[in-house]
């Protein structure tokens, strides 16, 4: 059995079924649906840092983007909800395609200047003088759609898709590539990799991914203001929990989110200030301790981890 | 109202300049991120609360002792997280994570002392120490009220912060070029692996640097209540991006491109402020995105980054 049926059958199936089935037997679906959400964008993360090593400190900009394209779309438009989901998506590829010159700078100065890029975009969208297409800071309401059953599923569509598309890179050529850069653009390119082109389509791949997941984030909640959809905790939780289960690999992220999103949960919102605490002591011993996540405790013994 | 725009925006700016310097000089020699950079400027704001509110005096006072405290809590700091962070695969990554878990725990615990209230400090309190020695050498009345420059008022901390930073910067400036530790420190900036081979201490040059701008970026916070009316503990974000804006625009391990950064910042920012206010907010990073695409080196930068 080829290894991509192996990861298909043993990671994405078990994985979905679950998501599929629990709305029925657990109450609290909005929990659900931000797990699905977290997921898809550990998994996109994944694609942008884990197989090109470019860290995407302002990911939630396609977030918040593909969450305005649906607004957009549903107030000014009344198109329906799938159409407007489809949209948000293409908003994330646009506003990828809009930020592809960053992939020129390295280390550092990217994540710098996405996370620039990602306030440029929430201070565009929540300018009062765009009040009339956005809604400015006075946030959106978008109650003809509102269907969180709808929403639910198709998030699980999506992140389908994203994990598809990870298990791809996990057991393509084109992955192999990919990480090839990652490792030494100089060399890759001697090898006859086209460098840019690499870069440029797993840019848009998790700026695609992530633009949907706004979308239908933006369905799901139906009401919000421009810091809700682009707070910055997206970035930096999808970037924890992908990095905190280890990153170019199909499991790692998903690991992350499951165990570190359950904590975050357990913890509670009671206290904000003692859950931020904990949090933050838990990310610098992440990366003082286990900087290649959790999966690197079974890669050091030898085991293989998809 | 251009004039008063101008001489705003470099005063500002000079201030500014105060607010990138330490990231400038943690970044130019360890090549890491400090994301909490503006944290320290946070706390640094609270040290001029306590000396302006606890025990009554000139907060002028808090610049030495934030730069003390931060300078040795620096050193500590290094010692703790980076040797350890530069053992790993992708440190430069990694300490924009690592750094941003410490702001967060920075947040969490000034939090939980403090509260979430925005304070402020009286602005005339700002500086009395130099009228009250100008009332006892010469006589005369204290002066209060703005101070004029060109014709137009201005706030007297403003003028206070911005003298302040020119010292500071002047500082820097003799630490880096005139003593053997600067020497040692600029030699660790342009190759650290041949400051290495040539039996430097990187560690102690660095650690040395990395306490120097935390007590700078301290500094910078005690003036922060006066420049920015207020003071919350999630101030830190927004001060972070905003270094970066300075530090990038200038350039990376040139403390006269800091300089330079910070006045060309704080022009602009005045300059839109003034003609566009609702799009000023928009302006650090628009900044920051056109000048890392267009000259990734900054303004003074010789090039320093490879492909």
């Amino acid at each position: 059995m080829p290894n991509a049926v192996k990861h298909v059958l043993f990671i994405l199936v078990p994985l979905i079924a679950v998501f599929a089935v629990l709305p029925g037997l657990y109450q609290n679906h909005l929990l659900l649906f931000n797990f699905v959400t977290f997921l898809i964008l550990a998994q996109g993360v994944n694609i942008i840092y884990g197989f090109t090593g470019y860290l995407p400190f302002g990911y939630v900009g396609f977030f918040g983007a593909g969450a305005y394209g649906f607004a957009v779309l549903v107030m000014h438009y009344q198109s329906p909800a799938l159409v407007a989901v489809l949209a948000a998506g293409l908003v994330g590829v646009l506003l990828g395609l809009l930020l592809t010159p960053l992939l020129r700078l390295s280390g550092a100065y990217f994540a710098i200047a996405n996370l620039a890029a990602s306030l440029a975009v929430l201070h565009l969208v929540a300018n009062p003088a765009l009040e009339g297409i956005t809604k400015g800071p006075y946030g959106v309401s978008l109650t003809g759609t509102f269907n969180p059953s709808h929403a639910y599923y198709a998030a699980l569509v999506v992140l389908t898709l994203t994990v598809s598309g990870v298990v791809f890179l996990k057991n393509s050529s084109f992955g192999l590539a990919l990480q090839a850069v990652r490792e030494d653009a100089v060399s890759a390119s001697m090898a006859g990799v086209n460098v840019v082109r690499m870069r440029i389509a797993a840019w848009l791949a998790s700026a695609l991914v992530a633009g949907l997941a706004g979308g239908i984030y933006a369905w799901y909640v139906s009401v919000f203001y421009p810091d809700n959809v682009f707070s910055g905790e997206f970035s930096i939780f999808a970037i924890v929990f992908a990095l905190f289960g280890g990153v170019a690999t199909i499991s790692g992220p998903i690991i992350g989110v499951l165990i570190l999103y359950g904590v975050y949960n357990l913890i509670g919102f009671t206290t904000p200030q003692y859950f931020q605490l904990i949090y933050g002591l838990l990310i610098m011993g992440l990366v003082l301790f286990l900087p290649a996540g959790l999966v690197s405790l079974a890669t050091r013994r030898g085991w293989h981890v998809p | 109202m251009l004039t008063y725009a101008l001489v705003a925006g470099v005063l500002f700016g000079l201030y500014f300049s105060l607010v990138g310097m330490g990231l400038n000089l943690v970044f130019g020699v360890m090549r890491i991120v400090n994301l909490a950079h503006g944290d320290v400027l946070m706390l640094g704001a609270f040290v001029a609360l306590g000396v302006a509110t606890l025990a009554g005096i000139d907060p002028l006072f808090a610049v030495p002792l934030a730069f003390v405290v931060f300078l040795l809590v620096g050193t500590l700091l290094y010692w703790v997280l980076v040797p350890r962070l530069q053992g790993s695969a992708n440190p430069e990554m990694l300490s924009i994570i690592l750094f941003f878990g410490l702001s967060q725990v920075v947040e969490a615990i000034t939090t939980i002392f403090a509260g979430t209230s925005e304070r402020s400090i009286q602005s005339r309190l700002l500086g009395t120490v130099f009228s009250t020695i100008k009332v006892q050498l010469f006589g005369g009345k204290p002066q209060t009220g703005p101070i004029r420059i060109l014709g137009q008022g201005f706030p007297a901390p403003w003028v206070i912060a911005a003298g302040t930073s020119l010292v500071a910067i002047g500082l820097v400036y003799v630490y880096l070029y005139r003593t053997r530790l600067g020497t040692l420190t600029r030699a660790v900036m342009s190759r650290r692996d041949e400051a290495l081979a040539s039996g430097i201490d990187v560690d102690r040059v660095s650690a040395a640097a990395f306490g120097i701008g935390l007590g700078l970026a301290a500094v910078a916070g005690v003036f922060a209540p006066f420049m920015f009316g207020s003071i919350t503990p999630a101030f830190g974000a927004d001060a972070t991006v905003t270094s970066f804006a300075i530090v990038v625009l200038g350039s990376l391990g040139n403390p006269l491109g800091t300089a330079l950064g910070g006045v060309v910042y704080g022009v602009c920012y005045m300059l839109v402020q003034t003609y566009l206010s609702s799009w000023a907010d928009l302006l650090p990073y628009v900044l920051l995105i056109l000048i890392l695409l267009l000259r990734p080196s900054g303004l003074l930068g010789r090039r320093v980054r490879v492909a």
